[in-house]
C-alpha cells in the first residue's frame, strides 16, 4: 500500500471511530424490536416473513438482470435476440406473484383481527394528547373513588437539547410522570386529543394509533415482562412534536396496586393541601422546580422568553401587574398561543408556588405570596 | 380535415373541463358521502347528532345480556369549564332505556357557549347506541358562574353484536362562543 | 392553411419575449425543465438544511419551527415544483415529436400553464420571509394543524396550491388533446411509444385528482376564513375526513409522479439493449391497472386513524394487489435486457439503477401495505426511506436518464460521457448512503418529521446526512454537464444512439424549431 493511501485509511478510520463513540449506546439496531407482547412478536414475525419473500423475489429478479448485464453486453459480442412478447410468460408472472400475495395476506389478516379485539379489558386508561404532552387518566368504576390522572411531560432539559449539557442515555425519551400499568393484564387505551392530531406509539407493544380531537379511538395491550418501555408521538403535531415522548412502566400486579394506592393518596392529599398555607421559601423552592420543568422551554432560563412567540417574564406587565389577572392567565392559558391552560395540569399548591416564583424572580419583585386557597378561590369562582 | 380536427379538440377539451368541474364537485360530495358511510358503518365512531326516530321495542326480549357503558368527558383546547360525567359507567340490557347525566360549570366571569361532541369506542358500536335525548343535540349557553346537569336518554339496540360487551361514550366539550348563534342571546339575557 | 399557421415557419423570436410569449412546444418544454431544475435545487437546499440539522443529536442550526417549515417546503417544492414540472417538460418536448405532431394541441394554453407556475412558487416561497413563517404542517397538511393551528401564511399556501393545480390541469388537458387528436397518420394507439401511453394515463389521473386537491384546500380556506366546519370537530366536522379527501388525491398523485418514469425507462432500456421492449401490450395494460387501482387504495396512508377492521382489510388487499401490475413491468424490463446487446451509457446506467432501486421501494411499499406491520412502520423513517426510494432513485433518476437520453436531440451535441458517468456513480452511491440507513432508523423506532432524536439513532443519521451532502453536491455536475452540452461538443447524429427507434430520432439533431409540420412518412412508424 502506498504511504499516502495508508495515511488516508488511518485518517478515515480515526474519523469513523470518533463519530461512533459519540453515541452512548452501541446502537446499530437494524430491525424492528420483537417487543414484549404477543401482538408485537406476531407483528415482528409477519414483518420478517414479508421481508424474506421480498429478498427472495429480489434475488431472482436482480439475479437474472445481473446475469444479463454481465453476459449480454455488446462488448462481449452479444447479438440481440428478437423475441419481444409471450402471453404465456406474462400469465406466469402475473399468477405467481398473486399466489405469493395470498400467502402474505392470510397471516396478515389473522394478526390484524387479533390486534383489533379490544374486548374483555381489565384496566381502561384514557390517553389525551396535548401540544406537547400526554395526559393519562385511569378510568374508575365508581365516581366516588379517588381519581388517578396526571400529565406526562418530557423531562429532558433544554440545556441538553441545546448542547450546553452532556446528553443522558435516555435523551428525549424521559418524562416526569410515566404511565404505569400492570403486566399480564389486558389494558385498554382510549385515545383522544385536546388540540391537533397526535399518535401514541410504543414500539415494544406494537401499538400505534392516532389521537384525534373530538373523537375517541381504542387499542389494547398485554405486556408480559416488567420493564420500562419508551416511545414517541408519531404524528406531526406542531413545533415540539419531537419532544413528547412516552414512557411506560410495566409492573407486577402487587407493585402496580401499591403504586395506584399511593397515587390515590397523593391525589387526596393534594386536594387537602389546597387549604393549607405555604411559606415564601417553600413557594419559591417549589416554584423554581416547576419553572425548570414546565415553563423554561418557552420562557427560557432567566425569564427572557424567545421573541416573538414566547414573551419574556422578566419585567413583564402581566407578571408584575394585577395578581388575579396573572393567576387567571396561568389557569386558563392564552387561546391561540403556545400558552396552555394549567388549571388541570398543576395542583393548587403548585400553581400558587409557580405564580409566587415568577413574581419574585428574574428581577421581578412584587413580594406577592400566593396561597393555594387563593388559586382555589379562582378555580371555583363559579360555585 | 384541419377543421374536423379542431372541432374534435374543442369537443374533447369541453368534455375534459366538465370532468374537472365534476371532480372538484366530487371532492365536496365526499363530505356528505363520508357522513352517510359513517352513519351506516360507524366508520369514525360518530354518533348521530339528532334524535333517533326509532324507539326500543315495547316488549323487548329480556335477555340477561349486560352491556357496560362507560362515560368520558374532556375539554378541547381553550375550554375551561368544569365538565364531567356524573356516573363512571352503567350496565344496561339491550333495549332498556337509561338516563344518565353530565355536569358542567362555567367558572368565568362572562357568559360562554359550549358544544359537546360525542364519540363512541369501539366505533362499530356507535350505530347501536341510540340517543333519544342528548345535551349534545344543542349548544349549551352558560352564564358566568352557572352550573348545570345535562341529561342523556339512550338505549342500546338489541341487534348489537354479541362480542361487544363494553362501549365507551365520550364527549369532547368545545368553546364555540365566537361562532355560536346563541352567543348574542346569552349576553343579552 | 390559415394565416396563423404561416408563422410556424419562422424561427424563434429574439430575447426575453421569445420565452414569455412562446407557444412552441420545444421552448415551453425547455422552460419547464429549467424551472423544475431550479426548484430541484431549491427543494434540495431545504433537504440539506434538514440533513445538516439531523447530522448530530441536539439542536444545532435551526429551531424546531423552522425545521418543520423546511420539511414542509421541501416536500411541496419537490413534488409540485421539481418532479411534476420535469415530466410535463419532457412531455412537451417529446410527445409531439414521438407521435409526429407539429406542436401541442393547445399552444396558447401551453404558454399559460407554464407561466403561472413561477408565480405559484414565488408566492409559496415568499412565506418563508413572512413574520408567521412558512407553512409548517408537513406537505400532507393534516387538519386541524393546517387550519385552526396554522400560521397565517397558510392562505398563501392555499392559493399557491390552487395555481399549481390549475397549471397541472391545463397541462394534462393539453397532453390528452395532443395524444388523442394530433397523431400522425398511421400512429395508432397501440403503436405509440410507451412514454406517450404512460403520459396519457397520467394526464387522466391529473384531471381526476387535481380538482380534488383544489377542493380540499378550498374547504380549508372556508374553515379558516369563513367559519365552516369541514374538518373541525366542534362544528360537527371531522379531521379524519380531511385525510380521506387528501389521500384520494394523494395516492393517485404518487402514480402521477411514477408512471411517466415507467415510460422513460421503457424507452431507454430497449435502446441500449438493442432489442425491442418485451411485452409492450402488457406494459400498457399494467399501467392502466395501476392507474385504476390507485383510486381504491388511498386509506393505506391512514391505517392508524382507527378505521373499522373491514376498511383496513379492504385497503390492505387492494394495496397488495398493486404489486402484481408493478411486478409485470419490472419483469418486462428485465426480459428486455435478457439476451440483448447492452451498452452502458449514462442514460442506461440511470435506467438500470431505476429498475433496481425503484423495485426496492416497491418491496418496502408491499411491506407497508401489511396493516399490522404498518402499525410499526407508520410515520417512521421507514416510510421516509420507502417513498424516497420510489421518488429519488425512482422518479428523479428517470428524469435524469431522460435528460441524458434526449439531450443530444435537444442541443445537437453529445454530452460529456465521462462527466455523465461520474454524476451517475456519485448520485447512485449518495442516494443509497442517504436513504438505505433510514430503513434501519425507522425500524428501530425513529419517528419522521422530528428535528432532534434519541441517541440510539445518532449513527445512522450522520451516515444518512453524509450521503445527503454527497447526493446534493453531485447534482451540480448535472448542471455543468447540461451547460457544457448546450455550448458545444461532439456533433450528435440524427439517430444519436445506435439502438434508438422512434420518430424523434428521424428528425435532425438539434431538433429544428418546427418538426413534423407535414406528417412523417407512415413507413417510419414501427410496431412497438
Ligand atoms: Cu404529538
Amino acid at each position: 500500500m502506498l504511504p499516502k493511501a495508508k495515511l488516508w485509511l488511518a485518517l478515515t478510520i480515526a474519523a469513523l471511530t470518533s463519530m461512533l463513540s459519540t453515541s452512548l449506546q452501541a446502537a446499530w439496531d437494524l430491525n424492528m424490536p420483537q417487543g414484549v407482547t404477543q401482538i408485537s412478536r406476531e407483528t415482528y414475525d409477519l414483518h420478517m416473513q414479508i421481508l424474506w419473500w421480498c429478498v427472495a423475489i429480489g434475488v431472482v429478479v436482480f439475479g437474472v438482470m445481473l446475469w444479463s448485464i454481465i453476459n449480454h453486453r455488446k462488448s462481449k459480442g452479444a447479438v440481440p435476440a428478437t423475441f419481444h412478447e409471450s402471453t404465456k410468460v406474462e400469465i406466469v408472472w402475473t399468477v405467481i406473484p398473486f399466489i405469493i400475495l395470498i400467502l402474505m395476506a392470510i397471516p396478515a389478516t389473522r394478526v390484524l383481527t387479533e390486534a383489533y379485539d379490544a374486548s374483555e379489558s381489565e384496566l381502561d386508561i384514557q390517553i389525551t394528547g396535548y401540544q406537547w404532552r400526554w395526559e393519562y387518566r385511569y378510568l374508575r368504576d365508581d365516581m366516588n373513588e379517588e381519581e388517578v390522572s396526571f400529565f406526562s411531560n418530557m423531562s429532558t432539559s433544554r440545556e441538553e437539547i441545546n448542547n450546553q449539557l452532556p446528553k443522558q442515555e435516555t435523551y428525549l425519551l424521559d418524562v416526569d410522570n410515566p404511565l404505569v400499568i400492570p403486566i399480564n393484564k389486558k389494558v385498554r387505551f382510549l385515545l383522544t386529543s385536546n388540540d391537533v392530531i397526535h399518535a401514541w406509539w410504543v414500539p415494544d407493544f406494537a401499538v400505534k394509533k392516532d389521537a384525534i380531537p373530538g373523537f375517541i379511538n381504542e387499542m389494547w395491550t398485554i405486556v408480559e415482562e416488567p420493564g420500562v418501555y419508551r416511545g414517541q408521538c408519531a404524528e406531526l403535531c406542531g413545533i415540539d412534536h419531537g419532544f413528547m415522548p412516552i414512557v411506560v412502566h410495566a409492573l407486577p400486579q402487587d407493585e402496580y396496586d401499591a403504586w395506584y394506592a399511593g397515587q390515590q393518596e397523593q391525589a387526596a392529599a393534594a386536594r387537602a393541601a389546597a387549604n393549607n398555607t405555604i411559606t415564601m421559601d417553600d413557594a419559591l423552592a417549589q416554584g423554581e422546580e416547576i419553572y425548570n420543568r414546565t415553563c423554561v422551554a418557552c420562557h427560557q432560563a432567566g425569564g427572557t422568553g424567545l421573541a416573538p412567540a414566547f414573551p419574556a417574564l422578566a419585567g413583564s406587565s402581566v407578571v408584575t401587574g394585577d395578581l388575579t389577572d396573572n393567576i387567571d392567565l396561568i389557569l386558563n392559558g392564552v387561546p391561540g398561543t403556545a400558552m396552555a391552560a394549567y388549571n388541570r395540569m398543576l395542583s393548587p399548591v403548585e400553581l400558587a408556588s409557580i405564580v409566587t416564583y415568577i413574581r419574585n424572580s428574574f428581577g421581578n419583585s412584587t413580594g406577592d405570596l400566593v396561597q393555594p386557597a387563593d388559586v382555589n378561590a379562582l378555580l371555583q369562582e363559579a360555585q | 380535415m384541419k377543421q374536423a380536427k379542431q372541432n374534435n379538440t374543442k369537443r374533447l377539451v369541453t368534455r375534459l373541463l366538465f370532468t374537472v368541474v365534476g371532480m372538484f364537485g366530487f371532492g365536496f360530495a365526499m363530505v356528505p358521502l363520508y357522513d352517510v358511510i359513517c352513519d351506516i358503518t360507524g366508520l369514525n365512531g360518530k354518533t348521530g347528532d339528532q334524535v333517533v326516530s326509532v324507539q326500543p321495542k315495547e316488549n323487548a326480549q329480556q335477555s340477561d345480556r349486560q352491556i357496560t357503558v362507560q362515560f368520558l368527558a374532556q375539554n378541547a383546547a381553550g375550554m375551561d369549564w368544569e365538565f364531567s360525567a356524573n356516573d363512571a359507567q352503567v350496565k344496561v340490557q339491550p333495549g332498556e332505556v337509561k338516563v344518565v347525566s353530565y355536569h358542567a360549570a362555567n367558572p368565568n366571569s362572562y357568559a360562554m357557549v359550549g358544544q359537546a361532541i360525542p364519540s363512541v369506542a369501539p366505533n362499530e358500536a356507535a350505530q347501536y347506541l341510540k340517543k333519544l335525548e342528548c345535551f349534545c343535540f344543542q349548544e349549551q349557553p352558560l352564564e358566568a358562574g352557572e352550573t348545570v346537569d345535562m341529561g342523556i336518554r339512550f338505549f342500546i339496540d338489541e341487534s348489537i353484536p354479541e362480542h361487544i360487551t363494553k362501549l365507551t361514550l365520550s364527549y369532547s366539550l368545545f368553546d364555540i362562543t365566537k361562532s355560536s348563534s346563541s352567543a348574542t342571546a346569552v349576553t343579552q339575557r | 392553411m390559415s394565416a396563423a399557421h404561416d408563422d410556424h415557419h419562422h424561427g424563434p423570436a429574439k430575447g426575453i419575449s421569445r420565452w414569455l410569449f412562446t407557444t412552441n412546444h420545444k421552448d415551453i418544454g425547455s422552460l419547464y425543465l429549467w424551472f423544475s431544475f431550479a426548484m430541484f435545487l431549491l427543494g434540495g437546499t431545504f433537504a440539506m438544511v434538514i440533513r445538516a440539522e439531523l447530522f448530530q443529536p441536539g439542536l444545532q442550526l435551526v429551531d424546531p419551527n423552522f425545521f418543520n417549515q423546511m420539511t414542509t417546503m421541501h416536500g411541496l417544492i419537490m413534488v409540485f415544483g421539481a418532479v411534476m414540472p420535469a415530466f410535463v417538460g419532457l412531455a412537451n418536448w417529446m410527445i409531439p415529436m414521438m407521435i409526429g405532431a407539429p406542436d401541442m394541441a393547445l399552444p396558447r394554453m401551453n404558454n399559460w400553464s407554464f407561466w403561472i407556475l413561477p408565480f405559484a412558487f414565488a408566492m409559496l416561497s415568499s412565506t418563508l420571509l413572512m413574520e408567521s413563517g412558512a407553512p409548517n404542517f408537513g406537505w400532507t397538511f393534516y387538519a386541524p394543524l393546517s387550519t385552526t393551528y396554522a400560521p397565517s401564511s397558510v392562505t398563501f399556501f392555499i392559493f399557491a396550491v390552487h395555481i399549481m393545480g390549475a397549471s397541472s390541469i391545463m397541462g394534462a388537458i393539453n397532453i390528452i388533446a395532443t395524444v388523442l387528436n394530433m397523431r400522425a397518420p398511421g400512429m395508432t394507439l397501440m403503436k405509440m411509444p410507451l412514454f406517450v401511453w404512460t403520459w396519457l394515463i397520467t394526464a387522466y389521473l391529473l384531471i381526476a385528482v387535481m380538482p380534488v386537491l383544489a377542493g380540499v384546500v378550498t374547504m380549508m380556506l372556508f374553515d379558516i376564513h369563513f367559519g365552516t366546519s369541514f374538518f373541525n370537530a366542534a362544528g360537527g366536522g371531522d379531521p379524519v375526513l380531511f385525510q380521506h379527501v387528501f389521500w384520494f388525491f394523494g395516492h393517485p398523485e404518487v402514480y402521477i409522479m411514477i408512471l411517466p418514469a415507467f415510460g422513460v425507462v421503457s424507452a431507454i432500456i430497449p435502446t441500449f439493449a438493442r432489442k425491442r421492449l418485451f411485452g409492450y401490450d402488457s406494459m400498457v395494460y399494467a399501467t392502466a391497472s395501476i392507474a385504476f387501482l390507485s383510486f381504491i387504495v388511498w386509506a393505506h396512508h391512514m391505517f392508524t386513524v382507527g378505521m373499522p377492521i373491514a376498511g383496513e382489510l379492504f385497503f390492505m388487499y387492494a394495496t397488495m394487489l398493486i404489486a402484481v401490475p408493478t411486478g409485470v413491468k419490472v419483469f418486462n424490463w428485465v426480459a428486455t435486457m435478457f439476451r440483448g446487446s447492452m451498452t452502458f451509457e449514462t442514460p442506461m446506467l440511470f435506467a438500470i439503477a431505476f429498475v433496481v432501486l425503484f423495485t426496492m421501494g416497491g418491496f418496502t411499499g408491499l411491506m407497508l401495505a401489511i396493516t399490522p406491520a404498518d402499525f410499526q412502520y407508520h410515520d417512521t423513517y421507514f416510510v421516509v426511506a420507502h417513498f424516497h426510494y420510489v421518488l429519488v432513485p425512482g422518479a428523479v433518476f428517470s428524469i435524469m436518464a431522460a435528460a441524458y437520453y434526449w439531450l443530444p436531440k435537444w442541443t445537437g451535441y453529445m454530452y460529456d460521457e465521462r462527466l455523465g458517468k461520474l454524476h451517475f456513480w456519485l448520485s447512485f452511491i449518495g442516494v443509497n448512503v442517504l436513504f438505505f440507513p433510514q430503513h434501519f432508523l425507522g425500524l428501530a423506532g425513529m419517528p419522521r418529521r422530528i428535528p432532534d432524536y434519541a441517541l440510539q439513532f445518532a449513527d445512522f443519521n450522520w451516515i444518512s446526512s453524509i450521503g445527503g451532502f454527497l447526493f446534493g453536491a453531485s447534482q451540480l455536475i448535472l448542471l455543468f454537464v447540461v451547460i457544457k452540452c448546450i455550448k458545444g461538443g461532439k456533433k450528435a447524429t440524427d439517430q444519436v444512439w445506435e439502438g434508438a427507434q422512434g420518430l424523434e430520432w428521424t428528425v435532425a439533431s438539434p431538433a429544428p424549431y418546427h418538426t413534423f409540420a407535414t406528417p412523417p412518412d407512415p413507413k417510419l412508424i414501427h410496431d412497438q
